[in-house]
């Protein structure tokens, strides 16, 4: 099957069933994209696909077949980062840092659709992704700084 | 030395009060002073002052030793030693070092004596003194107890300070000026003439030099680093997906692990049946392990398959199989028999208790898991002269000892690498990823392999926080809380932990009402007994260990009283507080939360506060009672660790901590059915989600004579500040975690 990720296509011939987690992290070795609970309940393996946030490892590989995927080393990189990434070095608002990458393509993909989000538009977009350290007061400041940025604002 | 080592490790403990107290050992071993691991295989040219800092011709170099889990220690250690290095925070690497008895932890011996923390009497400072001298002579290397910010404090801005000495002097040489000329600023020393000189450039003519030892440290007044908002080291690669955490570690030709163990924690595997994993695509090797078996595959989700497609027979728990067993033996246990301690006993409780006590009640606090985020996981290759372990420990010199034991190599022949951890609790304290790893690569020698635990594995296999219960009585008059009588009933989570540490800890465990004997309260009458319940399922330290049991008993017990007496919740506390440093974080945390504002119906207040690792913290806690159930509007949290030394990543600890604490008062315990753990995944033990969270308004107070640790103290009060608002808001005293056995939350 062949994959796109972060612009890069990549022919891979794995299980159909593979979640695409997996095939992205011991195929194509992109650690960023973290296995968290495997059943959709922490949202820490967040990517895009053709734009829009999935949990990856709800994703079989073969539903991934000829699509592009972008993860969180593809959103924006420490030299070239995305506006998103930019307002959570601001908040600081990572601790551990492991939900974080997920929740980063939560909020940025989120954010596509509602640039100007309410306090319930950002805790119906967010309530899905888990933070074990409880990062998440920083985390709403961040959404709302990024959203500032993506609308030009700040 | 030999016998000494084996006497000390025998009777070393953490996280429990039991020490053999009074253990006689040289002076000579307290005082010697602890070799550099840095300077073993010094390359030429490269020097090291300690065991912090090594510079050569084309870096500096900071050790960071203490296991960064997100609590941010990697930064704020190595802002200490570049406070008086003269460093800008982008002017150093850092590592984390190997594990080393040098970098044995100064701070717990605090947290391990049977005192107050306010208690500064010759036979507590002595007490400290020895248990300190102990961690040493042991090299007790432990990340834990909230102790990272009062361990490194004083001995990094040292060693920071001394390498900084030793420059000038390198410099001196090399250009002929006295060192009293000299000064340093941002990396470099400067010549009179303004000329600088890189401390790159003056390593070799140091190296050569003895470490001139400076302990003169600067005035906080004069601190660039510490205290001011700081950015920390990791955020960027952390807000990137390019920090690598043990988990995401790739080796050329790297094999994955995955374990299938009995659910019944430390009960075995009788038979097993592989046939049909043994056929699965990518499986390399079925092995066995303790209790359990391990799949060695090319990837790791055909690990995890086919470690799930084994069909296991298990032996049965060595614990009661169902719950309601576990609670009975909680509820047996107040007895004469059971009896660890009596930790506080002011005035005469029995003289002066009613013939019917104000309030009669009884609280229960369930286990709870620890499930970090990021999985249990370890890379190993095990060699012929060696062992590479890569893993995120909090007790590295533990852990290779533990490797060691099953390879049969010397320890020190195991190299454990530290890793970042994506988050621990306390979960990075236990073995089991280690043990199994090293049960994996014994049997693969010379092959890399990547264990992972499945999160289901890893609900299976956590051992949790400590399951109690306890029973209040008091008396009130004249609008006054006059009797306060607290039984707390735990099993002994340091008893437990120090099974698996292979350190039995005798004499009573403090941890069984910590957070509630040492209430800073001049209650007239005031009496807290420990009772020691038997061993049940395995448990061990959880963020913030007793306190987050007994410091809900104990404040919801007050507040029960207070309210019984009539009087208000916050200015009864702050009347009873003989602690000057806790009474100004009550009296703080009434104005910031605006205690005295009206309050329209449905709403509710509440104030708890509960010191643990020496620090007061009070909260309150504001929520709506809403159709859908309790909301959590807003929290305000006061406390006093004496000083900030890292004011973003204090406030964010504050907040992370409240969220613990009250996610897992709203909706987390583990069950036993048949032995193993109910739940098994974040679906049932979710904690707080994002759309509970309330506001959270934090703010220090630097009153205190000490300087602590924030990491564990805001999450005790937490809970019973839920409660008591709850109460408030709906007139339902709820008495057992978790809340949502008995009221919705939104
Ligand atoms: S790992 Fe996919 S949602 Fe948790
Ligand atoms: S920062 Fe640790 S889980 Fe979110």
């Amino acid at each position: 099957m062949k994959l796109t990720v972060n612009g890069k296509s990549h022919d891979i011939e794995v299980e159909g069933d593979m979640p695409l987690l997996w095939v992205l992290r011991d195929e194509l070795q992109l650690m960023g994209t973290k296995y968290g609970c495997g059943i959709a309940q922490c949202g820490a393996c967040t990517v895009h696909l053709n734009g829009l946030a999935v949990r990856s490892c709800q994703v079989p590989a073969s539903a991934a077949d000829g699509m592009s995927i972008t993860t969180i080393e593809g959103l924006g990189q420490p030299e070239a980062l995305h506006a998103v990434q930019v307002a959570w070095i601001e908040h600081q608002v990572a601790q551990c840092g492991y939900c974080q990458g997920g929740q980063i393509m939560a909020a940025s993909s989120f954010l596509q659709f509602k640039p100007n989000p309410s306090d319930e538009d950002i805790d119906r977009a967010m309530s899905a992704n888990l933070c074990r350290c409880g990062t998440y007061p920083k985390i709403r400041e961040a959404v709302k700084t990024a959203a500032a940025k993506l609308r030009g604002e700040v | 030395m030999g016998r000494l080592k084996t006497i000390t490790r025998r009777t070393f403990l953490v996280g429990s009060s039991a020490f053999a107290g009074g253990v006689a050992f040289g002076t000579f071993l307290a005082n010697k002073e602890l070799e550099n691991p840095l300077a073993q295989n010094l390359k030429a040219g490269a020097a090291t002052f300690n065991p912090w800092v090594l510079i050569d011709e084309q870096a500096i170099t900071l050790i960071v030793p203490h296991m960064d889990m997100g609590q941010g220690v990697a930064s704020v250690q190595a802002a200490m030693i570049a406070e008086e290095l003269d460093l800008e925070m982008d002017q150093f690497k850092i590592s984390f070092g190997v594990p080393d008895a040098a970098y044995y932890n100064t701070a717990l011996a605090a947290e391990a004596v049977p005192f107050r923390a306010t208690d500064t009497s010759l036979t507590a400072e002595t007490m400290r003194g020895l248990v300190g001298s102990l961690m040493k002579i042991m090299g007790a290397q432990v990340t834990g107890g909230s102790t990272t910010v009062p361990d490194g404090l004083n001995k990094l801005r040292v060693a920071g300070a001394t390498a900084r000495e030793t420059l000038k002097l390198a410099a001196s040489v090399q250009s002929g000026v006295p060192v009293e000329a000299l000064t340093t600023v941002s990396a470099a020393v400067v010549l009179p003439d303004g000329q600088r000189l890189p401390y790159t450039a003056l390593a070799n003519t140091a190296a050569q030099l003895k470490p001139v030892h400076h302990d003169t440290l600067r005035d906080p007044s004069q601190w660039r680093l510490l205290g001011q908002p700081m950015q920390r080291l990791d955020v960027v690669a952390k807000s990137t997906g390019t920090l690598d955490y043990g988990i995401d570690l790739v080796f050329e030709d790297m094999l994955y692990a995955a374990v299938n163990i009995n659910p019944r924690k430390g009960a075995a595997l009788k038979a097993y049946d592989d046939t049909h994993a043994q056929s699965m695509r990518g499986v390399k090797q079925v092995l066995s392990v303790t209790n359990g078996v391990a799949v060695v595959a090319d990837n790791t989700w055909r690990a995890f398959k086919a470690a799930a497609a084994i069909n296991c027979e298990w032996a049965p728990a060595p614990y009661p199989a169902e719950q309601a067993d576990h609670w009975q033996a909680v509820a047996d246990s107040f007895t004469e028999e059971r009896l660890d301690k009596v930790w506080r006993d002011d005035g005469d409780v029995q003289a002066n208790m009613a013939a019917t006590p104000a309030v009669q009640t009884e609280y229960k606090a369930p286990y709870v898991a620890h499930q970090p985020l990021e999985p249990l996981n370890a890379v190993i290759r095990v060699g012929t002269e060696r062992v590479d372990i890569w893993v995120a420990h909090q007790l590295p010199r533990f852990a290779q000892q533990k490797v060691a034991a099953i390879t049969g190599h010397e320890a020190e022949h195991v190299y454990l690498h530290q890793q970042y951890a994506g988050g621990s609790f306390g979960h990075r304290l236990e073995f089991e990823n280690v043990i199994l790893a090293a049960e994996i690569g014994r049997q693969l020698p010379g092959e890399t392999i990547k264990l992972t635990f499945t999160r289901e594995q890893d609900f299976a296999q956590d051992f949790t926080r400590q399951i109690g219960m306890a029973r209040g009585t008091g008396a009130v008059a004249n609008g006054q809380v006059t009797v306060m009588d607290l039984q707390v009933a735990t099993v002994s989570s340091s008893t437990s932990q120090g099974k698996r540490m292979d350190t039995p800890m005798p004499g009573p465990d403090k941890q069984i009402t910590e957070g509630a004997w040492n209430l800073p309260y001049a209650i007239p009458h005031f009496k807290v007994a420990a009772y020691r319940v038997p061993e049940l399922a395995p448990t061990s330290s959880w963020r913030s260990v007793g306190a987050s049991t007994a410091g809900f008993f104990a404040d919801c017990l007050l507040d029960e009283l207070i309210h019984a007496a009539g009087a208000d919740p916050l200015a009864e506390r702050i009347r009873l507080c003989d602690e000057p440093v806790a009474k100004q974080v009550l009296i703080e945390a009434g104005r910031l939360s605006g205690w005295d504002q009206p309050l329209p119906p449905n709403r509710g207040r509440g104030i708890a506060l509960v010191e643990s690792f020496g620090v007061p913290v009070a909260e309150v806690v504001e929520v709506t009672n809403t159709e859908q159930g309790i909301r959590i509007d807003r929290v305000t949290v006061v406390a006093d660790v004496g000083q900030v030394i890292d004011p973003i990543n204090f406030d964010n600890l504050v907040k992370g901590g409240v969220v613990w604490g009250l996610g897992h008062a709203m909706n987390c315990q583990i069950t036993y059915a048949d032995g193993q753990a109910e739940q098994n995944n974040y679906h049932r033990h979710a904690g707080m989600r994002f759309h509970q969270c309330p506001d959270i308004v934090v703010k220090g107070l630097e009153n205190a004579r000490q300087i602590r640790g924030i990491g564990e103290p805001p999450v005790p009060p937490a809970a019973p500040a839920l409660a008591n608002a709850i109460f408030v808001a709906t007139g339902l005293r709820i008495r057992e975690m978790p809340f949502d056995q008995h009221i919705d939350f939104v």
